[in-house]
């Protein structure tokens, strides 16, 4: 009895665990220096994605809806926070840690509503046409991006549609995106937001809300039998996955000097559908080493150069062929079936 | 007004293209019951053995266009044995994943074999236009051979579909595969043939879009692929009228929607209308409505 | 009749509260449920046609047909899966017109499904606390902060989880996957979670499909019991005619979409008409 209340914490809590495990792995090897400056370039993108990959496996796994354009709310979340970054520094002259704090709750609030505005008609579909429309939303995102003008004069921002001759400092051009950008994201506050991620995502799922989530993608029709608002509850983890995009957006713009709306296209959106399926749908520690080692995986491999993309291909088809493969599949079973077994014996003679 | 012809004309021409993409999405999901993302790469295949026969070895367009044909059908066929058949029993998201990574892989071997750099793709059509109403509106060869060619493979299409016993053990393996398969159909090869006619398809639309808009390189495919999808979908996926509805209509929508609304937001006014179709009729124009029972 | 007598007998086996004793109860004045005309069309097919049906407080009653008649229908109809052609539901004296599913339920009915639909992914226990979404409810934000509204309603919902269970002696089963029960455990599951979701009219298609003579017998006393703890008012789809016969008070018969028949079992047992269309055959069976 003790030993599976220690196992139930465990697994309850490993998702943190792990997390700040690794973080103060990274920042002692930083602080000795052992650790090489491409590796170190990758921590911030790297808790990007993984914000990224756990909220997305709140739609996908959690709520059961498949999304393309989850990229979409990130660019959203990106261009909103390197404007208001730059407001914050030039308007308001805070220091930069407001900025970014600021720059990463306007890119969640922004995606937010954008996740409001495209879940209302997206909701109202099912299957393969809300995955298509999730598609479409993301490039039409990318695409008005492309005519949108943003620019900061002295302390008032001006917006136009495919009008550059803006008052100003331009902050944001269209297809050119934004440039100049200063680069204030930095590794600890990654880390923050991948534990803000993990504490909105897990809670949620382990509280009513997220239970009537999980009914509504298991049986919809049971779910509506037993009194649940089938539209409130998809909205909401909809809204939320949006949101936290957003964030993790925002966070992933300010480390770039200059980042283009190309950066988001729809292969942006199956990278990180790739983490979570990898990863297993609705597992959320999944998400998180799927995300890390997918994205480092490839960086890593720039010896092979030519070779790391395909390589890359053919290790995702085998990875999906092999845990999909009835005879590794029914071995599992027969192990974890044993497994069991023992463990009831054993509770058994205990009683 | 002349000018709205002619617009319109390249809007078909550009979604004759799309339409024929998108029989080969909606044929394999009809049948596989998946997004068969590897399709738009497929295409871009078809175009470089096309471009490699006319550069590399100097043989006549025809020969060219035939022998594009023959390895994409192999490719088809390989893909599906390879990398689809074992996952028939998996989620459809695996299969998604998998197709997916199908994609990255062919994009990478183009990429890996011909370079990234854009060739120039020398249209298999003779170059020259159709001069009508006295010179104010012209068509191209390319449009015309383009649009010929899709009508004739959708006639083709339908024929086969409708007529031949290949057609009828592909529209009773979409219905229901186990009944088909007590039936004595044979699953396997009727998916083997549906993933080899849509390759072929594809490679086709390949020729006909390089034909048209003559720069080819590994991420040719993916774009117009993503559009195949969505007019899939517009039509209703899994409908062969729809396909060719949902295809035709994206193209006209494109072209008119670049030349009269905004030529920077082409992209994004097709996505807004195909939204709208499936607000107003969520299983596409030609889709059928499935009831679940309860 | 002996059928019954005999279950009454049975009962005793489950201890029951000091009220089992049917209770006294007033049909006529305040029904928990009144369907007058109901019918839909499907297509040009009429499924179900002039159904008129009322169900008192704290009955149990029993619809029963051959296979096709539109039994599942009419439960579809009153919880608006589907919308009807024509004719009005009144549940608890309020007319269902214009509502949906989500709103059937909170006005009191409750049901089970006849190709079982539970939340195969999630755990019994969660499966019960579905239903008791809108018994024990916080908000989104309680919930993801852990504000102490969490903490009394996930306590509640656990108490009272556990106590539904219990009825089928299911407690030992919490924190199983419920796609992983057997059949018969799936089939109670559904039916606690439905009494969660505090009805006043518990809907159960087929309850008894696909349970083993025993585990029928369990049922029975279960059905009984439910509908003396809850004070609620069962109506029944069943094939198993000793089910029926044993505990339904009153017996609606349905044949192509019509009631051909009302009344108690030994009513309906003599009723040529059911006989004919339905229990003939069914003897002829088996024989």
């Amino acid at each position: 009895m003790k030993k599976t209340t220690v196992t139930k914490f465990l697994r309850k809590f490993f998702p943190y665990i792990l997390v700040i495990a690794a973080f103060f792995i990274c920042q002692s090897m930083i602080a000795a220096g052992t650790m090489p400056r491409t590796t170190k370039s990758l921590l911030i993108p790297v808790c990007v994605y993984i914000v990224m990959a756990v909220s997305l496996n709140l739609t996908v796994g959690i709520s059961g809806e498949l999304s393309l354009g989850h990229a979409g709310f990130m660019s959203i979340g990106a261009f909103t926070g390197i404007v208001i970054a730059a407001y914050a520094r030039q308007a308001l002259g805070v220091p930069e840690t407001v900025q970014l704090l600021f720059a990463i709750i306007a890119g969640g609030i922004m995606a937010g509503i954008m996740g409001v505005l495209i879940g209302i008609p997206v909701l109202r579909l099912q299957g393969d046409y809300l995955a298509i429309v999730t598609l479409a939303f993301g490039e039409i995102i990318r695409n008005v991006l492309n005519c949108i003008y943003i620019s900061l004069d002295g302390k008032v921002l001006h917006f136009s549609f495919n009008r550059p001759d803006l008052p100003g400092k331009l902050l944001f051009r269209g297809p050119t995106g934004a440039t100049g950008v200063s680069r204030i994201a930095t590794f600890t506050a990654g880390f923050l937001l991948v534990l803000f991620t993990l504490f909105v995502v897990i809670n949620l799922i382990h509280s009513r809300s997220g239970r009537a989530i999980m009914a509504i993608r298991d049986n919809k029709i049971a779910a509506e039998a037993c009194g649940l608002d089938v539209t409130k509850y998809r909205m909401m983890a909809f809204v939320t996955s949006a949101a936290l995009a957003g964030m993790g957006g925002a966070l992933f713009g300010l480390n770039y000097s200059t980042l283009v709306p190309a950066n988001f296209s729809f292969n942006a959106s199956i990278l990180i559908l790739v983490y979570v399926v990898l990863g297993g749908i609705g597992n959320i520690t999944g998400s998180i080493i799927a995300a890390t080692v997918l994205y480092v995986l490839p960086e890593e491999l720039r010896a092979f150069a030519d070779y790391r993309m395909l390589v890359y291909a053919v290790v995702l088809i085998a990875v999906m062929l092999i845990t999909n493969n009835q005879s590794i599949k029914n071995f599992l079973e027969t192990l974890r079936e044993r497994s069991r077994e023992k463990s009831e014996k054993k509770g058994g003679e205990a009683a | 007004m002349t000018m709205f012809l002619s617009n319109l004309i390249s809007g078909i021409s550009l979604g004759s293209v799309y339409a024929i993409i998108a029989l080969g999405y909606t044929m394999v999901y009809g049948i596989a019951k998946m997004l068969n993302f590897a399709h738009g790469d497929v295409i871009m295949v078809g175009a470089y053995i096309c471009f490699c026969c006319l550069y590399n070895l100097g043989l006549p367009p025809v020969v060219g266009v035939l022998a594009s044909m023959a390895v994409c059908t192999l490719l088809g066929i390989l893909i599906e044995r390879l990398a689809y058949k074992p996952l028939r029993q998996a989620t459809s998201l695996a299969v998604l994943i998998t197709a997916i990574g199908m994609s990255y892989f062919l994009q990478n071997l183009a990429q890996m074999i011909w370079g990234a750099n854009p060739k120039s793709f020398q249209t298999v059509i003779p170059a020259g236009n159709l001069t009508l109403m006295g010179g104010e509106l012209k068509i191209s060869y390319v449009s015309m051979v383009t649009i010929a060619a899709s009508v004739v493979v959708m006639v083709a299409l339908s024929l086969f579909v409708g007529r031949s016993k290949m057609g009828r053990a592909m529209r009773c393996v979409s219905e229901d595969k186990g009944a088909a398969q007590l039936m004595g159909v044979n699953v396997d090869l009727t998916i083997s043939v549906t993933f080899a006619i849509g390759s072929a398809l594809a490679a086709i639309a390949g020729v006909l879009m390089c034909s048209a808009y003559p720069t080819l390189k590994p991420t040719t495919g993916a774009m117009p692929g993503i559009k195949a999808f969505t007019a899939a979908v517009f039509g209703g996926i899994g409908s062969i009228p729809g396909a060719m509805l949902g295809g035709i209509l994206l193209g006209v929508i494109e072209i008119l929607g670049r030349a009269y609304v905004s030529s920077e937001l082409g992209d994004a006014f097709v996505f807004a209308v195909l939204i709208l179709v499936l607000l107003i009729k969520p299983t596409g124009l030609l889709g059928k409505k499935i009831h679940e029972k309860v | 009749m002996s059928e019954t007598v005999k279950r009454k007998s049975d009962t005793k086996m489950v201890p029951f509260p000091s009220r089992a004793i049917v209770p006294e109860r007033d049909l006529g004045k305040r029904p928990v449920l009144e369907c007058s005309h109901l019918g839909i069309d499907f297509g040009g097919l009429r499924a179900v046609d002039d159904f008129n049906l009322t169900i008192g407080k704290t009955e149990i009653a029993g619809l029963i047909g051959p296979n096709g008649a539109g039994k599942t229908t009419v439960f579809n109809l009153l919880t608006k899966v589907y919308q009807p052609t024509t004719g009005t539901i009144m549940v608890n004296g309020k007319d269902t017109a214009g509502m949906n599913t989500v709103q059937a339920n909170k006005l009191g009915l409750a049901r089970t499904f006849q190709n079982i639909r539970l939340f195969n992914q999630m755990t019994v226990e969660d499966n019960v606390r579905i239903g008791l979404h809108n018994q024990i409810p916080y908000g989104m934000f309680s919930g993801i902060l852990r504000l102490p509204p969490y903490w009394s309603g996930e306590r509640k919902q656990h108490e009272k989880a556990m106590d539904l269970l219990s009825i089928f002696h299911m407690e030992n089963l919490a924190d199983e996957k419920a796609g992983s029960l057997p059949y018969g455990a799936q089939r109670r599951l559904e039916i606690v979670r439905a009494l969660a979701t505090n009805p006043s009219l518990l809907l159960l298609d087929e309850p008894a499909a696909g349970m083993n003579p025993k585990e029928t017998e369990e049922l029975m006393d279960n059905i009984i019991k439910i509908r003396d703890q809850f004070q609620i008012a069962i109506m029944l789809i069943e094939h198993d005619m000793n089910l029926v016969m044993g505990i339904c008070e009153g017996i609606c018969v349905l044949n192509f979409g019509k009631v051909i028949a009302k009344g108690t079992a030994d009513e309906i047992q003599q009723n040529p008409e059911v006989i004919e269309a339905y229990l003939g055959r069914q003897r002829e069976d088996e024989e």
